[in-house]
C-alpha cells in the first residue's frame, strides 16, 4: 500500500494543486472520475428492468426512497464480463442534480494527481471517444483513463436524460 | 443587531392577499339595502388588519389607502351614512387600487398612480358627501381620527406621539433587537427599572398597533404595557393602563389625517372606541385557528409517510410467514400499526387538499364585472365550493376556469332582448360546481346560454380542412373547438367565437391527467365538464405479473379481470387478437410483447386479461397473474432518468424493490396503432 501514503502526503502537500479522483477498473483497464462527483459506493442489488431500453441500461433501483437508474460501464465499452455477485461495485453519482448509478468491476482507492500529473488523451485507441476525457493521468506505474463524467452521462449517447423540447 | 424585516414580508402579502379576497366576497355577498352589520364588521376587520400590518412595514401607500377605507366603513358600520351601490363599487374599486399597490411591493410591478390618486378622493368624497347629510352625527372620519388624537394630549405639531412602552423580563439580546427595530420608528431612549425591566421611550408618529406589531415578533403583546404620554417628555405622568393596552383607544393621528379640520364633537370618538376594541379582540381570537407552513415541509412531510408506509408494508410482509399462534401478540401489534400508518398517511394527504372554494371565490366578482360591461343579466351560483382538491392541482385549474367562466359568460348567455324573445328568464344562470366521482373530481361550468351551433363548427371546420363529416356525433363535434386555430369570431355562436384559447384549456387539463367534456343542448345551453385525479401523489394500484416483472396498473382505468374461453379469442389477419367480453370486440393487448419480456403464458387461456378503460376506449391487457391490489406512492422515474413509452411512474413495493407504474392511455393509444381501425363486427 505505498500509493496510499504517497497520497496522503500529496493531499497534505499540495491541497490547491492537485484534484482528486475516484480510481475503478473496468476489464483490465483502470479509470478515474472526479471524486466530487461520487454520493457513494453500493454492493448490486437486483434492479427493475425497463422495457425497450438499452442492454447497458440495468434498470432502476430504489435507493432510500428515491428511483435511479443503473447503467453497466462494463456493457457500454465491452469491457470485462458483466457478472452480478457481492462483488460487483455500482458507484452511485450525482450529476446536474440528477442521482445515476454506474456498474464497474472493482474500485481500487482515491487518489490526488497534480496537473502536471494529467497528460492529453490521445486522439484514438480508447474505447470512449475522447470528448469525454480530461485526460491520461500517471501515478508511478499506473495510468489511469480520467473520464469527464459529467460530459459522459449527460450525453445523448447514454440516453440517461430527455433532450430538452425533443 | 437588527431584525431583518423583509423576511416577514412574505407573511404580509399572503395574509394581505386573504384579506383582500374575503373582503371582496363580502362585499358582493353584502345586501345595499339592508347590510348584515356581521359582514360590515368582518369587512371593516379585514381593511383594518391591512392598514396594522402595511403601517409596520411601512408601505405608506397602502396605509394611506386602507385607512380612508376604514374610515368610511366604520362610520357605516355605526349606521352613520346609509350603504349605497356607490359605497360598494368604490371599495371594490379600492380593493383593486390594493391589490395593485401590494403587487407593486410585492414583485415590483408598476403601480398605476391615477388609480390611487382617484379612488382616494372617491373615497373622501363619499366620506365628506355626507357632512352635509342631516343624518350626520360625526364630521368626515380622518377628522375624527385627528379629533380623537387630540382629545387625548398626545399629539405634538409634527403628529409625533410619544409612548412609554414597559417590557416584561426578557433577554437583553431581544431588548437590543427591539431597541434597533423600534428605532426605525422615532426617537427612542430606554431606562431600566429595579426589576431589571426594561422601558423605552419612543417618540413617533406611527401609531400604537404598529409598535405592538413590531413587539410581538419578540414578545407576547399581553405582556406590554404601552402608555401614551404628552408631546413632552413625560413619561413618569403616563396612565399606567393595566389589562388590554388599549388598542384604538389612543388611536393616534395618522400624519396625512391631521392636516384635516377637526371639528368633530366628542361622544362620535367615544361611541367608535367600543366597537373597535370588541372587534379587534374578535378578530385576534380567529387567528389561532391556521397556521401558515411552507409547502416543502408539508411536501417533505408527505414523503416521510410514504416511506413509512413502504416500512410497514416491508414488516407485514416479512411477518407474514410467521406461525399466527406463536406469534399472536406481535401480529396484533403489527395489525394495529397497519392502522395507524394507514390513518396517519390519510392525514398527512389532507394537509395539501384545499377546498374549491379557493378557486370559485375568484368568480363571482368577474362574472359581476363582465356581465355589467356587457349589459347581460347574469345569475351566478357555486356548488360543492367545499369538495376538496390537491393544492398544486387548485393553483393550476384557476386559469382554465377563468377562460371557461369567462367564454360562458360572453358567448354562452345572451342579451336579455334575446332571451325574451326565446320565452327565457332575462337573467341567465351560470353555474359552476364541483363533486367527487370516484378517484376524481369533476368540475362543471354549466350555462343556459344558446348552447353550441353544430352547424356553424362544422362549417367552419371544412374551411380549416378539418376531416369533418355531416353525420359525426355531436360529441365528437364539440370537441373540434379543442382543435388548435379554431378560434375565430362569428363562428360558433352570434356573439363571437367560443373558442377562442380552447386549445390551450384542453392541454393544460390534459397535462394535469384530466379530461373535458362538452354537452350542448342548442337553445338551452352548454355544459363544460373537467374530470381530474383526486391527487398526483397517492394512486389505488392493481399489481400484475409477467414473467418476473410486476407492474402497477392504477385501478382507476380497470373495469374487470378474467381468463377468458377459447372460443372468445378470434384472430384477426394481421392485426393480433381480439377478446369477445359481454357482446363487445376488444383489441388484446399482450403485455410480454409491448415490453418484450419472456412470459410464462402467451396464450390468453392460460393467462388473465385485465379489461381497461381509458378516454372511452376499452381494450384488453393480458398477464400472467393478477398479484394483488395496494396503495401505491407514485416516485417520479423521470427526475433521474427520462420518459419511457407506457410507462408513467414507478413506486417502491414492500420488499424495498421497485416496480413500475403502467400508462394505461398510451398502452391503449399504441393498440390502436396496432389495429389502424377500431374494432366493430
Amino acid at each position: 500500500m505505498s500509493y496510499s501514503t504517497q497520497t496522503q502526503a500529496q493531499t497534505e502537500a499540495g491541497e490547491d494543486a492537485g484534484k482528486e479522483f475516484l480510481a475503478f477498473t473496468l476489464g483490465k483497464e483502470e479509470y478515474g472520475i472526479d471524486i466530487l462527483r461520487v454520493q457513494e459506493i453500493r454492493g448490486y442489488e437486483p434492479v427493475t428492468r425497463i422495457a425497450n431500453a438499452p442492454d447497458f441500461i440495468k434498470g432502476v433501483v430504489n435507493l432510500r426512497g428515491i428511483i435511479v437508474p443503473v447503467v453497466d460501464m462494463r456493457i457500454k465499452l465491452n469491457l470485462g464480463s458483466p457478472t452480478y455477485d457481492q462483488f460487483t461495485v455500482v458507484i452511485i453519482l450525482s450529476i446536474a442534480g440528477r442521482v445515476v448509478g454506474m456498474v464497474v468491476d472493482s474500485v481500487s482507492d482515491v487518489t490526488t494527481l497534480s496537473p502536471e500529473q494529467v497528460k492529453p488523451a490521445p486522439e484514438m485507441g480508447t474505447t470512449f471517444d475522447s470528448d469525454y476525457l480530461i485526460g491520461l493521468g500517471t501515478l508511478n506505474d499506473r495510468m489511469l483513463i480520467l473520464v469527464d463524467i459529467d460530459k459522459l452521462m449527460s450525453s445523448a449517447e447514454m440516453g440517461l436524460i430527455e433532450k430538452i423540447a425533443a | 443587531m437588527t431584525i431583518d424585516m423583509s423576511q416577514f414580508y412574505q407573511v404580509f402579502f399572503d395574509e394581505a392577499d386573504e384579506l383582500l379576497a374575503e373582503m371582496e366576497k363580502l362585499l358582493l355577498a353584502l345586501d345595499v339595502s339592508a347590510p348584515d352589520s356581521e359582514d360590515l364588521n368582518a369587512i371593516f376587520r379585514a381593511a383594518h388588519s391591512i392598514k396594522g400590518g402595511a403601517a409596520t412595514f411601512a408601505f405608506n401607500d397602502i396605509t394611506e389607502v386602507t385607512h380612508m377605507l376604514e374610515s368610511l366603513l366604520d362610520r357605516i358600520r355605526k349606521g352613520e351614512m346609509a350603504l349605497t351601490p356607490d359605497h360598494v363599487e368604490a371599495f371594490l374599486v379600492s380593493k383593486d387600487v390594493l391589490t395593485m399597490q401590494m403587487d407593486g411591493h410585492h414583485h415590483g410591478s408598476s403601480v398605476d398612480q391615477d388609480a390611487v390618486g382617484s379612488v382616494c378622493l372617491r373615497l373622501k368624497a363619499l366620506s365628506q358627501g355626507i357632512a352635509d347629510a342631516p343624518l350626520a352625527v360625526a364630521t368626515p372620519a380622518p377628522a375624527a381620527a385627528a379629533e380623537s388624537a387630540s382629545a387625548a394630549p398626545v399629539a405634538d405639531a409634527d403628529g409625533n406621539c410619544l409612548f412609554r412602552i414597559e417590557l416584561p423580563a426578557v433577554p437583553q439580546r431581544d431588548v437590543d433587537a427591539l431597541a434597533a427595530e423600534l428605532g426605525l420608528l422615532g426617537t427612542i431612549s430606554q431606562e431600566t427599572l429595579a426589576d431589571q425591566r426594561v422601558v423605552f421611550t419612543l417618540t413617533t408618529p406611527e401609531s400604537q398597533d404598529s409598535i405592538i406589531a413590531i413587539c410581538s415578533f419578540v414578545l407576547d403583546p399581553d405582556d406590554l404595557k404601552i402608555t401614551q404620554g404628552g408631546a413632552q417628555a413625560g413619561a413618569a405622568e403616563a396612565k399606567p393602563s393595566d389589562d388590554d393596552p388599549g388598542y384604538g383607544i389612543f388611536e393616534p393621528a395618522h400624519t396625512e389625517a391631521a392636516p384635516q379640520p377637526a371639528v368633530a364633537a366628542a361622544p362620535a370618538a367615544e361611541a367608535r372606541n367600543p366597537g373597535r376594541r370588541a372587534t379587534d379582540k374578535e378578530g385576534s381570537g380567529q387567528e389561532s385557528s391556521s397556521i401558515r407552513v411552507g409547502i416543502e415541509k408539508v411536501d417533505q412531510l408527505i414523503n416521510l409517510v410514504g416511506e413509512l408506509v413502504i416500512t410497514q408494508a416491508m414488516i407485514e410482509q416479512r411477518i407474514s410467514v410467521l406461525d399466527p399462534i406463536q406469534y399472536e401478540r406481535l401480529l396484533n401489534s403489527v395489525g394495529q400499526l397497519t392502522r395507524n400508518t394507514r390513518d396517519l398517511q390519510e392525514a398527512v394527504m389532507s394537509i395539501r387538499m384545499m377546498p374549491m372554494d379557493y378557486v370559485f371565490s375568484r368568480f363571482p366578482r368577474m362574472v359581476r364585472d363582465l356581465a355589467s360591461k356587457l349589459g347581460k343579466k347574469v345569475e351566478f351560483v357555486t356548488r360543492g365550493a367545499a369538495t376538496e382538491l390537491d393544492k398544486g392541482l387548485i393553483e393550476r385549474i384557476v386559469d382554465p376556469l377563468t377562460h371557461l367562466v369567462r367564454n360562458s359568460v360572453d358567448h354562452g348567455i345572451e342579451m336579455p332582448e334575446k332571451r325574451r324573445a326565446n320565452n327565457k328568464n332575462d337573467t341567465g344562470k351560470l353555474t359552476l360546481s364541483a363533486a367527487h366521482q370516484g378517484g376524481n373530481i369533476v368540475i362543471e361550468v354549466s350555462d343556459d346560454g344558446g348552447g353550441l351551433s353544430r352547424e356553424r363548427i362544422l362549417d367552419k371546420a371544412k374551411q380549416q380542412g378539418l376531416p369533418v363529416s355531416d353525420t359525426m356525433p355531436d360529441a365528437e363535434v364539440w370537441q373540434l373547438i379543442f382543435a388548435p386555430g379554431f378560434s375565430t369570431a362569428e363562428v360558433v355562436t352570434d356573439v363571437s367565437g367560443r373558442g377562442v384559447g380552447m386549445d390551450v384549456v384542453k392541454r393544460n387539463i390534459t397535462a394535469m391527467g384530466g379530461t373535458v367534456d362538452i354537452r350542448s343542448v342548442p337553445g338551452a345551453g352548454t355544459t363544460i365538464a373537467i374530470s381530474l385525479p383526486l391527487t398526483l401523489a397517492i394512486l389505488d394500484g392493481m399489481s400484475v405479473r409477467v414473467g418476473e416483472e410486476v407492474y402497477i396498473l392504477p385501478l382507476g382505468y380497470v373495469i374487470e379481470s378474467l381468463q377468458p374461453a377459447a372460443a372468445d379469442v378470434k384472430d384477426i389477419a394481421g392485426q393480433g387478437q381480439v377478446v369477445k367480453i359481454r357482446e363487445e370486440y376488444l383489441p388484446l393487448i399482450p403485455l410480454y410483447q409491448i415490453f418484450a419480456i419472456e412470459p410464462n403464458f402467451t396464450d390468453p387461456t392460460q393467462g388473465i386479461v385485465v379489461i381497461l378503460e381509458a378516454d372511452g376506449k376499452k381494450a384488453a391487457l393480458l398477464v400472467d397473474a393478477l398479484v394483488g391490489q395496494q396503495q401505491v406512492v407514485v416516485k417520479n422515474l423521470e427526475s433521474n432518468f427520462r420518459k419511457v413509452a407506457g410507462i408513467s411512474g414507478a413506486t417502491i413495493l414492500g420488499d424495498g424493490g421497485v416496480s413500475l407504474i403502467l400508462d394505461v392511455s398510451a398502452l391503449l393509444r399504441s393498440s390502436r396503432q396496432l389495429n389502424a381501425d377500431p374494432v366493430f363486427f
